[in-house]
């Protein structure tokens, strides 16, 4: 295995042999980059995730230290963990980190933010876990600390909606 | 299940040995959904324990569904590593899935058309195969084995995003369709460029022959979709079965056609050039096979040779990779070992048909 062709850095992975009309046997070994770069070869899906995680935390000083408070209740995994690592915990984890995800599957997703299609046949009742409380009652207590008081009420009215449903 | 697996190595699975439509140029049609089951952790979060319990619940949802009647069961934590790689050549689990490690399992009926992967990136993996271009076919199966599963199982599946995977990349409906091309034409002629601006345009990929993380192996191309969420399952597939396949068909028949017209000597070199190292070589590597073989395919769908049978070639596609050859030589062999072994076996099986 040589070097990319191309930007004479990288390691060639990607190798094409073609023949040109003249009959002359013409090899090109390009670095993955490279050959996503001559459109001969697509990003692969994990590493485009981590570098969409990237671009937001770098865009963002302050959403990277809100992230890294981040975690789910449920599973355990924290924000900064899944950053790592490309793949969620649990299911409560599209909940759980919903702002900073909400950000990341519309970019990985081509901007689409709702799920269109098949629906199982009898919709499982969806009662958002108990994670989903204990979380807003973690911001409630946040909100109360910081004497935001508009945002505590709004938290008090959708946990109490939650502890009824 | 090791020994049975044995057998299995002498023929190929139908969606091989069958002739779909636009055989010639489309391989095969691959139909996969990922679904978990609720309640439990994704896998990265599952212990030992959870990733077994998980293991269980799935495989005894299978073997109630009523759509997917009898299944071959393979405990793939229990095989040995050319067992695994044996299935991976046939496309019944991805090399993520063999090379991984804890409990994890695989059912797939015995024509090897329909296939689940248990605990590979997610909880289930439902795949459908088909020969040549079946998309509509293909997602009319695999609806209703996900359907006859939901019976069993409860998938997480939430408001907003859909059915829930580990990896956000795959969530909403969790389809990736994917589409074998062989191009051997296009690639003669210069002209993948235009291939890769297909699949572009319309946001797929583009990939080798065992998928993701494969270099382009031979002349062989697989496309696949790359987002999952916001467009339903059959918005998806008609990007492929309406746009982007017809318009690389067409490309490569074009090729082909221009070849055949301007240059039959430089194609029939390369066609019986391919021909006499697969009749006469002594040792071969498995890429030398690939690309003869496929040259050979070529010669086959150009008319430019007739008397070797497609199915025996479709087999020899098969047979000739690393686990297969072992298999049918029934003993582990090193790399030289298997280049004489693979040039011995297409020498016997051209001379004979
Ligand atoms: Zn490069
Ligand atoms: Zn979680």
């Amino acid at each position: 295995m040589g070097l990319c062709q191309r930007c004479k850095k990288a390691q060639a992975t990607f190798h094409l042999t073609n023949i040109d009309p003249h009959g002359n046997k013409m090899e090109q070994h390009l670095c993955e980059r490279c050959a996503i770069e001559e459109g001969l070869q697509q990003a692969k899906s994990p590493v485009s995730v981590n570098e969409y995680v990237e671009t937001f935390l770098a865009s963002s000083k302050a959403g990277a230290a809100a992230a890294s408070n981040l975690v789910c209740e449920n599973c355990g995994i924290t924000y900064i963990e899944f950053r790592n690592q490309g793949m969620l915990g649990c299911p409560d984890d599209y909940d759980a980190f919903k702002e900073h995800l909400a950000k990341l599957i519309e970019r990985a997703q081509e901007n689409a933010t709702h799920h269109v299609g098949k629906t199982p046949k009898a919709p499982a009742t969806r009662k958002p876990g108990p994670a989903e409380v204990r979380r807003l009652k973690k911001l409630l207590e946040e909100a109360v600390a910081a004497e935001d008081y508009e945002r505590a009420a709004q938290l008090r009215d959708r946990i109490g909606e939650l502890e009824k449903a | 299940m090791s020994a049975g697996l044995g057998d299995f190595a002498k023929q190929a699975g139908e969606w091989l040995r069958g002739v779909g439509p636009l055989h010639e140029i489309v391989i095969s049609t691959r139909i996969r959904l990922a679904r978990n089951i609720r309640g439990f952790f994704f896998l990265s979060r599952a212990d030992a324990k959870m990733r077994a319990d998980i293991a269980d619940a799935a495989q005894s949802g299978i073997k109630k569904a009523r759509t997917l009647g009898d299944l071959i069961h393979v405990d793939v934590e229990k095989l040995d590593e050319l067992d695994r790689t044996l299935l991976v050549e046939r496309h019944l689990i991805s090399k993520q899935h063999a090379e991984s490690s804890g409990a994890r399992r695989v059912a797939f009926d015995a024509t090897e058309t329909s296939a689940v992967m248990i605990n590979e990136e997610d909880h289930l993996r439902i795949q459908v195969m088909r020969s040549g271009l079946q998309l509509g076919e293909a997602w009319e199966q695999i609806d209703q084995i996900d359907t006859s599963l939901a019976d069993q199982l409860e998938f997480a599946f939430h408001p907003q995003y859909g059915y829930l995977t580990a990896c956000p990349t795959n969530v909403g409906t969790g389809i990736r369709v994917s589409v074998m091309l062989h191009l051997p034409a296009l690639r003669l002629t210069n002209e993948l460029e235009k291939v890769a601006q297909a699949a572009r345009d319309m946001r797929l990929a583009i990939r080798g022959l065992h998928g993701e993380g494969t270099e382009a192996l031979g002349d062989f191309f697989q496309i696949s979709n790359q987002t999952t969420l916001g467009r339903c399952e059959l918005d998806i597939i008609d990007d492929f079965r309406t746009v982007v396949i017809p318009k690389i068909v067409e490309y490569e028949q074009n090729a082909r056609k221009a070849l055949l017209k301007n240059r039959v000597h430089a194609l029939d070199d390369k066609i019986w050039r391919a021909i006499g190292l697969l009749r006469h070589a002594r040792l071969m590597s498995s890429n030398e096979a690939m690309q003869c073989l496929s040259h050979l395919r070529m010669g086959l769908h150009v008319g430019r040779v007739k008397d070797i049978n497609l199915q025996t070639l479709n087999e020899l596609f098969l047979q000739t990779q690393p686990a297969h050859l072992q298999k049918l030589q029934g003993e582990r062999l090193n790399g030289e070992q298997r280049s004489i072994a693979r040039a011995t076996f297409i020498r016997s099986r051209l001379s004979n048909n």
